[in-house]
């Protein structure tokens, strides 16, 4: 009678663990697995979202990409007379790895110099996102952007040069 | 006496409806999910308790990509995986005959949903092989121009409709064949063979509720339609595919479409509502909204929007709560935006801010109104973040601009 009862419990009890679901749990969060958490936290955690004024000559404005491709990332820094980068504000219409990559891009050019942000790659903008294959072209339109800025602002500081020549 | 009580306990926890108690995956709910170190799908006694997380599931808003399995589906297959698992073309013992029958039931069932007779549908492995038989012979067969028109009934991305009695009615006068797919039409609104004068038509089993892995192709006998066999064998399904029939699987289309009639005049109000609701309070509560697709001649639970000035996958990735699709290139494979909304004269910068929302059988007001809000609110938080929205803030005209690149 004991073993009958034990029978069934046993079967009772397996049964219960067939019917829960055996799937790990992170096979649930499958948007997650799509992006990585460095790339979602660009935007549940914006910096330097923003504008900075673009007429001031310290302000440089890199406007890259077009609305018909998807991308669109402009990147404004902000240079002190040393030729330091003191701040730098993004704007961006595109996935979350363009945004997360223009996002970083403005992170990495503050407290450079001019010269210095020239060097910033954007194979080291996809590693450091952990960027698949299919999305290693917004790195490189974040990179786009950055020189952009940069040409700007050297654009900007030039003819003030020319003019002090010509008197 | 003290093991039967907890034998009662134990048989009472199993038939008790599935909360959170039982593990079953709910939607939107806070389940407890059984996390195991070594993944076995063979459940053993000797398995230790594992230890039980709690993980939310994102509300299901994409049913154009696939349906989940009505419990009545699942009730009329469940018998045929573990009972009555012979194969319907045995033909010598009793096991055969029971798994002919249901499959010939489920067969008729097919055939009701669209009026025709149940010697016209053959069982396939989807919409996709339906598709392939159709065109296969009929592309070769002679005739001057046109041997074959294919549309397909209700399009997946934008939820238009086809004129399919009008094309019906030219290609019958022209003694052309016509084939559609209504993989997104069978089931959700009335689809007549007859009367649509259809000659070919694809059917998708897990588009109406029912199991992956199965389908159907009507062929018209009369007038007969010729199509030839993509796979060759034992001859079922009269020579035009071989191949032993799932019987549990067309059990499960079978009733899958028997629901679908009894529901579709329910179904389809009670979504027409939904989707007017979220329509509505969308494009009240943002400006720049469009919508994909004419209007008119749209099937409700398919809606699909333009949000102008915000890219589709970004937006996608801020609703992580909720499982939707886009038609912006960044979502495909090939990094090209939906043919679909290209073909209708969409703006490509607008056909990157598309999104698709699914309502279907199972789709509650609660989700729509959580989908809703949270669209709504990070719509306006992408907004703030992009270049295009702040120049056309200040006044300035995005056509007039020299991008960067084309």
């Amino acid at each position: 009678m004991a073993a009958v009862g034990v029978g069934r419990l046993r079967r009772a009890a397996s049964a219960l663990l067939l019917q829960s679901p055996r799937l790990p749990a992170r096979e649930l969060s499958a948007p997650a697995r799509l992006y990585h958490k460095k790339v979602v936290d660009h935007y549940e955690n914006p910096r330097n979202v923003g504008s900075l004024d673009k007429t001031s000559k310290n302000v440089g404005t890199g406007l890259v990409g077009a609305p018909a491709c998807g991308d669109v990332m402009k990147l404004q820094i902000q240079v002190d007379d040393k030729g330091k980068i003191v701040d730098a504000r993004f704007k961006t219409f595109g996935c979350g790895s363009a945004i997360a990559s223009s996002s970083l891009a403005t992170e990495w050019v503050k407290g450079k110099t001019v010269e210095e942000a020239l060097t910033i790659k954007n194979t080291d903008i996809a590693k450091e996102l952990c960027l698949p294959p299919v999305k290693l072209h917004c790195s490189m339109l974040a990179e786009d952007a950055i020189k952009a800025a940069l040409a700007d602002y050297k654009l900007k500081q030039e003819p003030k040069k020319g003019e002090a020549e010509k008197k | 006496m003290l093991l039967r009580v907890a034998w009662r306990r134990a048989a009472v926890a199993l038939t008790a409806a599935p909360v959170s108690k039982s593990g079953v995956p709910i939607r939107g709910l806070r389940v407890r999910v059984v996390d195991h170190a070594v993944q076995s799908s063979v459940p053993s006694d000797t398995a230790p308790a594992p230890e039980a997380e709690s993980v939310l599931r994102p509300l299901y808003m994409d049913v154009q990509a696939t349906t989940p399995l009505d419990p009545r589906v699942l009730d009329a297959m469940l018998p045929y995986l573990v009972n009555y698992y012979g194969n319907p073309h045995s033909r010598t013992h009793a096991y055969g005959w029971e798994s002919e029958a249901a499959m010939e039931h489920a067969r008729q069932q097919v055939a009701s949903l669209i009026g025709a007779d149940s010697r016209e549908i053959i069982f396939t492995s989807g919409a996709t092989e339906s598709n392939n038989i159709a065109i296969k012979e009929l592309e070769a067969a002679i005739q001057p121009d046109t041997s074959l028109v294919s549309v397909m009934t209700v399009n997946n991305e934008i939820g238009v409709k086809q004129p399919i009695a009008e094309i019906g009615r030219i290609c019958s006068s022209r003694k052309v064949y016509f084939h559609t797919d209504a993989a997104q039409a069978v089931g959700k609104i009335p689809l007549d063979v007859n009367n649509l004068k259809i000659d070919l038509m694809s059917i998708s089993g897990h588009k109406i509720y029912g199991p992956k892995g199965v389908g159907a192709i009507y062929v018209r006998r009369r007038p007969r339609v010729r199509v030839e066999a993509l796979q060759s064998g034992g001859g079922q399904e009269r020579g035009l595919r071989s191949g032993t029939v799932p019987t549990p699987l067309v059990v499960g289309l079978g009733a899958a479409c028997e629901v679908a009639q009894q529901e579709m005049e329910y179904d389809h109000e009670r979504i027409s509502k939904l989707a007017e609701q979220l329509t509505q309070k969308i494009m009240n509560s943002l400006p720049d909204v469009v919508m994909n697709g004419d209007p008119e001649h749209h099937y409700p639970g398919c809606i699909n929007l333009s949000f102008a000035y915000v890219e589709g996958e970004s937006l996608l990735m801020a609703l992580k709560d909720v499982a939707l699709s886009s038609g912006s290139a960044c979502t495909s494979a090939s990094l090209e935006p939906s043919y679909v909304l290209r073909a209708i004269g969409t703006d490509e910068d607008l056909a990157h801010s598309s999104i698709r929302f699914g309502i279907g059988r199972f789709t509650t007001e609660e989700e729509v109104d959580y989908t809703v809000e949270k669209c709504i609110q990070h719509v306006k938080r992408l907004r703030e973040m992009s270049p295009l929205w702040e120049m056309v803030q200040d006044g300035i005209d995005l056509k007039s601009i020299q991008w960067t690149q084309h």
